[in-house]
């Protein structure tokens, strides 16, 4: 069980002292046939206005299922949320109606998926399902809402919006159709925008278009924007803060420099260890060893500690708990003195 | 668009040929004497009969016979019988009802279905779910044979002793299209089934895809999600499954004709393959083989206008 | 759960690019040597299904019932004096289970007998359509070209002929019906279709990188076919011959009922519902019990095929 709780992060966007979405103590587990595979185990998270909050992790490190229960679209069952809080402007949402939950998805808190090609529906034109939006939601006739779309087309700088808005998913280039994704998320404003490896498909240039982008249009609308990502690399010009995830578990929480600067915890500094650096060109670039852990056995004490450098005798008997080191982060690791002090060289 | 349809019409002529050549290569195989036959007991004249074999090409290389035919066929003539009726006359009645019975069958095979495969895709994993897919196990196993008899007694004679209503008149009656009823039903059960899996099976792997979660994530209600965004892609499998079906229901009619005594093309084949009747021969199943690659290029047709993906290929 | 990663060898990005982790992971041993352990693993799939094991059953018997009909009757129905016109449609009694006929012999004892018929008919025509199907899938689906393109245009024009229709018109031409005539027509109109599987299963299976392996390490044409490709892309085939098996015995029945399959004195279910036909609305017994005993049969044989789909290849439902 978690024990320390540092959840309140100031950082430079936020305003007053409610987050905008709460992620609090959030367990989410999947029944398959081999038995129960807990996903995502006591995470809590943060989230203010306008501020930009990067989710970093491996696949299977839980961070993509917290996200889709944020939206309420995880498929339950074989997903159970057995315990746990999503605050949505201090309401839980967990606790809401279908109904009222359907009122909130994609009007206030919306999603942007990894793969835009098998994210859009191949059948309906783009225009159709920008337009969507604004025929379901807010009971716009098709012309008004094919209007709209052109000028959200627009604003995410699609060329020849106003011809293309005809056009179905793939006749587009893979950066224009994350781009026809991000312009259907923020067609009705949300407030918090959640965007689950927008540029994992793409080619590195189309990459840094998108993030850009991203951010740009954060700063306009003062949205709340959750990057989940496995690259480091990616967010670290856009994000104010980072929470590192592994084996379903928050290890590191941090504003974004500092992590970048000095990781208290061994995984974090693994991940940053191995970004190609220019000053480091030719040296054999560094690798985590082994495997991400598995979900339905996980070692025992520490998820991390097969894989860690900083072993000791009590990682395998005991989990850490989330260590507070200030009030702007926190770690999950027993040594995180050391950790920091080996950061520091 | 335009050159998808010619290069699909170009590729059905091969088809079209080969199939009616070898059906042509059969009938010519068969064995007895046509004209001999013609005249049943007695003894032709054979001066006669030599100018008959002259007539019907009779004397020539089967390349040549074939070549007169086919030649003919494309220009609306199906040739005659040997006892001087028109085939394409003989063929006209009995097409009628085939076809009748065909769609019937295909209007039943559509809403049963693609009713019932929505129905068990939508509580897949339940009951309902699990009985769906045991009728549909019973369906493509009961052989036409049984399930003609079958429901022929039950529905056909029992039901109307019992309850004095005629609700499934013996076709041939003029009872219209409700005597076409059972017999469609009976023609339709193996599609049903595979029907039935085919439209489950979509549902649920157009359920499981990603745009699916995206219009969920777009706030979009069950109703929408289930009824535009899966249907509208889960059904282009289905309708081009239909379409292929056409075809083989009104070749497969013969069982289903002979159980209910309905006066087809099965039937008529059936007695011009005893008669030795070739033109008939040929004539019906050079009419089915059509009917197959028409049919076929409608759905590819279909494919297109209904999967954007392909339509700008 | 939705997180997929691109493979990226992990020393060459700042991704954590490692293998996802087996979420479900493979409890099965040996799940790496392919060919084989695919098989064991149906195998081991397969003795717990209920829908295997029952038909299994029945095929046992049904198979036993083909073999030695005399076990289970101890009339004989190719003996004509065990017929007494006099007894015609006596309904189903304790001497005669299901009664008897319009020419007074018994119906059990029949329908007992005509199972091996049936079950030549269905094993023989599976086997036939399997190899030369096969076998020529397997040139098309790895010569490709110009190979390819005859051979699959010709499978179309076989297509569109109507299958019950041409086997009338093939069986039209032996003018004797029998076990061989029957076979050869169906198969004739049926070897198409495993055609086009095999042909499909080997144009994926020659893409795969063991196979490429194989062939840029030298390994010659035959060698390819047999030892690498065909292992690989069997699989569909006995699946869908599994299933056709029910349905040649399905067709076998549809034939001899419209008189140009089986001819009596053989006897086959199919013309035991035809002799029945006139007077089937008096008596429906020597109908239906033939009928039922088809079903099931054919029944059988498609539960068998679906549980080994299902066992072989999940994605194939």
């Amino acid at each position: 069980m978690m024990t320390t709780h540092t959840d309140v992060l100031p950082t430079e966007g936020g305003l007053g002292n409610t987050p905008l979405l709460a992620v609090d103590n959030l367990h989410v587990e999947f029944s398959t046939r081999q038995g129960v595979v807990k996903a995502v185990n006591g995470v809590s998270y943060d989230l203010y206005q306008g501020e930009t909050l990067a989710v970093l992790g491996e696949s299977g490190s839980g961070k993509s299922v917290t996200a889709q229960a944020i939206m309420g679209i995880l498929d339950m069952p074989p997903a159970r949320i057995p315990h746990g809080e999503i605050r949505f402007r201090g309401t839980d949402m967990l606790k809401l109606t279908d109904e009222a939950r359907s009122q909130i998805r994609g009007q206030r808190i919306a999603m942007i998926f990894q793969d835009a090609l098998s994210a859009l529906n191949p059948v309906f034109t783009v225009g159709w399902q920008i337009g969507e939006m604004f025929r379901v939601h807010r009971g716009m006739s098709k012309r008004d809402a094919q209007k709209k779309a052109i000028e959200l087309m627009d604003r995410v700088r699609i060329p020849a919006a106003k011809q293309r808005v005809h056009d179905y998913p793939h006749q587009f280039s893979g950066g224009m159709r994350q781009r026809i994704m991000i312009a259907m998320s923020i067609a009705l404003d949300p407030e918090v925008l959640i965007a689950d490896e927008p540029t994992t498909a793409l080619d590195v240039t189309v990459q840094a278009q998108i993030m850009e982008l991203l951010a740009e249009l954060q700063r306009e609308s003062n949205m709340g924007l959750i990057l989940i990502t496995h690259d480091l690399g990616v967010v670290a010009d856009v994000a104010d803060k980072i929470a590192v995830m592994y084996g379903g578990r928050i290890v590191e929480k941090a504003l974004v420099h500092d992590v970048y600067r000095t990781p208290a915890h061994p995984y974090s500094k693994g991940l940053l260890d191995s970004i190609p650096r220019v000053d480091l060109k030719g040296q054999e670039l560094y690798a985590i060893k082994g495997l991400p852990p598995n979900l339905l056995a996980m070692p025992p004490g520490c998820a991390f500690n097969p894989r860690c450098p900083y072993r000791q005798d009590n990682c395998v008997s005991e989990a850490p708990p989330l260590y507070e080191i200030s009030h702007t982060r926190s770690s999950a690791c027993h040594y995180w003195r050391e950790v920091l002090d080996g950061s520091h060289e | 668009m335009g050159r998808y349809v010619i290069r699909r019409l170009l590729q059905a002529i091969p088809v079209l040929l080969g199939a009616t050549f070898l059906i042509f290569a059969v009938v010519f195989a068969l064995p007895g004497d046509p004209i001999g036959a013609l005249a049943g007991d007695k003894r032709m004249d054979p001066a006669f009969a030599a100018v008959l074999r002259e007539q019907y090409h009779l004397n020539d290389p089967l390349l040549l016979q074939y070549w007169h035919y086919i030649s003919g066929v494309f220009q609306g003539d199906f040739g005659t019988t040997f006892s001087k009726v028109p085939v394409s006359e003989l063929m006209a009645g009995k097409f009628q009802v085939t076809i009748n019975l065909a769609l019937t069958a295909l209007v039943l095979e559509a809403v049963i279905g693609i009713g019932l495969g929505l129905w068990a895709a939508l509580r897949q994993g339940k009951a309902t779910d699990t009985a769906i897919l045991a009728v549909t196990l019973l369906l493509i196993s009961v052989p036409v044979l049984v399930t003609g008899f079958v429901l022929q007694l039950l529905l056909g004679v029992q039901l109307k002793k019992s309850t004095g209503i005629d609700f499934f008149p013996v076709a041939g009656a003029f009872d219209g299209w409700r005597s076409y009823l059972l017999p469609g039903f009976v023609l339709a059960g193996v599609s049903i089934a595979y029907l039935t899996r085919l439209t489950r099976t979509s549902l649920v792997e157009t359920l499981r895809a990603d745009y699916i979660r995206t219009a969920i994530a777009k706030g979009m209600p069950r109703r929408r999600v289930i009824g535009r965004h899966a249907l509208r892609n889960a059904l282009i499998p289905l309708i081009t499954y239909l379409g292929a079906d056409l075809g083989a229901l009104m070749g497969g009619a013969i069982i289903t004709e002979t159980i209910f005594n309905l006066n087809g093309i099965g039937q008529q084949l059936y007695q011009s393959v005893y008669l030795r009747e070739q033109p008939v021969v040929v004539g019906i199943v050079t009419i089915l083989v059509l009917v197959y690659i028409v049919a076929n290029l409608i759905v590819d047709l279909l494919y297109a206008v209904l999967d954007p993906r392909i339509r700008y290929e | 759960m939705s997180e997929t990663t691109p493979a990226m060898p992990v020393t060459a990005t700042a991704a954590v690019g490692s293998p996802p982790p087996p979420l479900a992971p493979e409890t099965k041993p040996g799940y790496v040597e392919k060919p084989a352990s695919l098989w064991s693993d149906a195998w081991y799939d397969l003795r717990r299904r209920p829908l295997f094991i029952m038909s299994s059953i029945l095929i046992a018997v049904l198979v036993v019932m083909a073999l030695f009909p005399s076990l289970f009757t101890s009339i004989n129905p190719m003996d004509a004096t065990t017929c007494q016109l006099s007894t015609a449609r006596q309904p189903p009694s304790a001497a005669h289970w299901f009664g008897k006929d319009n020419l007074g012999c018994d119906v059990y004892a029949r329908t007992i007998y005509g199972a091996r018929i049936s079950i030549i008919v269905g094993i023989t025509t599976t086997i036939v359509t399997a190899m030369v199907g096969g076998l020529l899938g397997l040139i098309a689906g790895f010569a490709g070209g110009a190979t390819d393109s005859v051979m699959s245009r010709v499978t179309e024009i076989f297509f569109a002929i109507p299958s019950i229709l041409g086997a009338l018109l093939i069986l039209a031409v032996f003018r004797t019906g029998n076990v061989w005539t029957v076979m050869l027509a169906l198969a004739v109109l049926a070897w198409p279709m495993t055609f086009r599987i095999m042909r499909a299963a080997v144009i994926t299976a020659k893409s795969q990188d063991y196979v490429v392996a194989a062939r840029a390490l030298g390994a010659g044409s035959g060698r390819l076919m047999f030892r690498h490709i065909l292992p690989n892309a069997v699989t569909p085939v006995i699946v869908v011959a599994t299933i056709n098996l029910g349905m040649f015995i399905s067709a076998e029945a549809a034939l001899s009922f419209l008189g140009v399959g089986i001819q009596s004195p053989d006897i086959s279910w199919g013309v035991m519902i035809s002799d029945a036909r006139p007077r089937f609305l008096e008596a429906a017994g020597p109908l239906l019990f033939p009928a039922a005993f088809l079903s099931v049969t054919v029944l059988a044989f498609i539960m068998l095929g679906d549980a080994v789909r299902d066992a072989l290849d999940p994605k194939l439902r």
